[in-house]
């Protein structure tokens, strides 16, 4: 889903300019690829039970874990909208010192294997951890198997897809329209409202889509650090894992349901910014 | 006396140091090659790049000085950029009307002076359009009218015409010269475009390694240019040497004689279309005749320049009929021959 171009473009060209054709060292591997990508989906499309669809769909816990999902991971987005736009901003225009640390520290969380970041999270934010228990001290609220962690889970594995797309957009957008704006009165926040998020804003709504759709497929730092509770942190990929266990078929329901809420997702990103964004 | 900066920046291999001053009303061209500073010079006075050193004063404003920079939006002025910089997701009249807004202007009162500078250039009921559905001319007409509209005590120009095709260049010059008639403050403008600089600027100032190498006026800068650049710019081609009476012994070698007493070092710049080509040396008593070799010949609208080395390195302009005639190849000897009632001479 991190490739809205679909592979039959790449593969047969509009242009046949260049001698035309693709070369059969690299045809047979990208058609293998493709066959790997693809046939797994197909195969949950054709093993799942289609007549029974409506019952299964109808079981107690489906919706609930469905709007879950939904909830914390759209929560989860706007989370990462509110801190990662400007921390995008910040790494790529800003002058601080050490940015490239910077830079490094905020995509950890994108090659760490996403329990580790459960577990670092309980650490932190757990009734003994560090900050946690202050908190817990403090308010009583413990944060770790409340649907706040979850969200908490989910923007921490989530957030660094926004902060280096929508860096990426920064650095490709021209910074003369702000040395312009500024030489027409604009202080640099206005600059920022005013030119900069309306030049960037195909790369942050990417950005956004880019980082729901790993929040929704979150799984291990969920598991680790806000449990699997239904109705409070069983999202739906927890749900297919456990039912697996139990009911293979309702198993399959449960990831037809989250295939569908991730081709529409693809769709959208594709026709609304990416056509859009590529021309422009 | 309404501008006047002593720019330094230092950074990397540029090392810029000029004294600008440029009165209300006046228009001052900075002519200079690629990496001669200007557009670092424009920046500073922009106050989107700080300075190392110098001062940058507006009327009694101190722009910038070891002490203060005035950050550039604080600044009255207004810039138009080589390629109009319009911002792409506003229309037309949004994007004039940027600057009153950013300046607290209530947006009614700012469309109102947006659409009327659209008329004043041009523009009249293109407001409504996004920049990429004007024409370049029309785009840099509208950054122009963006500029102005806020009434800035400085207008700066970067190379406000070299996007643009011929034809549209020609009639978008002759529209800036005339704002730029109307226009009260100072207008700093950077081009590397002899032509623009004559045309639009009162005063033109060369800008060679971060220093200036020459100010005047544009006649003057075209007339005796001072070093190769200019001369190069302004189509001359310039010996340097010293004078005795009506002979100038040039400092590469050779002499050349010249109509008017001279004395001491002095500059002779020669028109390419007033040296004339002969294959064999020419009859009659020609002062300044000199065996060279041609180097190299570019066609030049109707005429063929012709490059041609030896004692006294020199640039013929021939109609392209008698090229054809002379048969000449590069690498073929010629004889080179000018009157010396040609050539100008002035002091160095």
């Amino acid at each position: 889903m991190t490739h809205p171009v679909g592979p039959k473009s790449r593969l047969w060209p509009q242009r046949q300019g260049r001698g035309g054709g693709v070369p059969a060292p690299l045809l047979v591997p990208a058609l293998l690829g493709v066959a790997f990508l693809v046939l797994p989906l197909l195969g949950l499309l054709v093993r799942a039970p289609w007549s029974d669809l409506g019952p299964q769909l109808a079981r107690p816990g489906v919706g609930e874990a469905l709007r879950l999902s939904l909830v914390s991971a759209t929560l989860a987005t706007v989370v990462s909208l509110l801190l990662g736009v400007p921390l995008a901003w910040v790494l790529a225009r800003s002058q601080v010192r050490g940015r490239s640390v910077l830079r490094a520290l905020v995509t950890v969380p994108l090659v760490l294997p996403p329990v580790v970041g459960g577990v670092a999270l309980f650490l932190v934010l757990g009734r003994q951890g560090i900050i946690g228990r202050w908190l817990f001290e403090a308010t009583g609220f413990s944060l770790p198997f409340t649907t706040a962690a979850v969200v908490v889970a989910e923007t921490f594995v989530a957030m660094p897809f926004l902060v280096i797309s929508v860096e990426g957009a920064l650095r490709a957008a021209d910074a003369r329209f702000e040395d312009a704006a500024a030489t027409l009165g604009a202080d640099r926040w206005t600059t920022f409202r005013r030119v900069t998020l309306p030049l960037v804003a195909p790369g942050i709504a990417a950005g956004a889509v880019l980082c729901w759709a790993r929040a929704l497929g979150e799984f291990g730092a969920t598991i680790t650090f806000a449990g699997n509770f239904p109705g409070t942190t069983q999202t739906m990929p927890l749900a297919v894992y456990l039912t697996l266990q139990r009911d293979p078929e309702a198993a399959i329901v449960l990831s037809l349901v989250l295939l569908g809420v991730s081709l529409a997702t693809l769709l959208l990103l594709r026709d609304r910014w990416l056509g859009r964004g590529a021309v422009t | 006396m309404s501008l006047a900066a002593h720019v330094v920046v230092r950074r990397g291999t540029l090392a810029l140091d000029v004294e600008l001053a440029v009165a209300d009303g006046e228009v001052l061209a900075v002519l200079g090659p690629n990496g001669a500073g200007k557009s670092s010079l424009l920046r500073v006075l922009a106050g989107l790049l700080r300075p190392d050193g110098g001062r940058v004063q507006v009327d009694d404003e101190v722009w910038d000085s070891p002490d203060v920079h005035l950050p550039a939006h604080e600044r009255s002025l207004g810039m138009v950029f080589q390629d109009h910089l319009l911002f792409p997701h506003l229309s037309v009249t949004e994007n004039v009307a940027f600057g009153p807004r950013t300046r607290g202007t209530p947006r009614p009162a700012a469309r109102a002076a947006a659409e009327d500078w659209l008329a004043r250039v041009g523009l009249a009921g293109l407001g409504d359009r996004r920049p990429g559905q004007l024409s370049g001319g029309q785009a840099q007409r509208a950054a122009l009218a963006r500029a102005l509209v806020g009434r800035p005590q400085l207008l700066l120009l970067d190379e406000p015409l070299s996007a643009l095709d011929a034809r549209t260049r020609l009639t978008v010059r002759a529209e800036l010269h005339r704002h730029l008639g109307d226009y009260p403050g100072s207008a700093v403008l950077v081009t590397h475009d002899p032509v623009d600089a004559m045309a639009l600027a009162d005063r033109v100032v060369v800008i060679e390694e971060g220093r200036v190498v020459q100010a005047g006026t544009p006649a003057e800068v075209a007339r005796r240019p001072r070093t190769d650049y200019v001369a190069r710019l302004v189509g001359l081609v310039l010996l340097a040497g010293q004078g005795t009476g009506t002979q100038v012994a040039l400092d590469g070698g050779g002499a050349v004689a010249v109509a008017v007493d001279v004395a001491g070092p002095v500059f002779v710049a020669v028109r390419p279309e007033s040296v004339a080509l002969y294959l064999q040396r020419p009859v009659g008593s020609p002062r300044n005749v000199w065996p060279l070799r041609l180097a190299a010949a570019t066609p030049h609208g109707s005429v063929v320049r012709c490059d041609l080395a030896g004692e006294v390195p020199l640039t013929a302009d021939v109609t392209a009929t008698s090229f054809a005639e002379l048969g000449l190849a590069p690498g073929a000897e010629v004889w080179a021959s000018v009157k010396a009632s040609e050539l100008t001479v002035y002091p160095r």
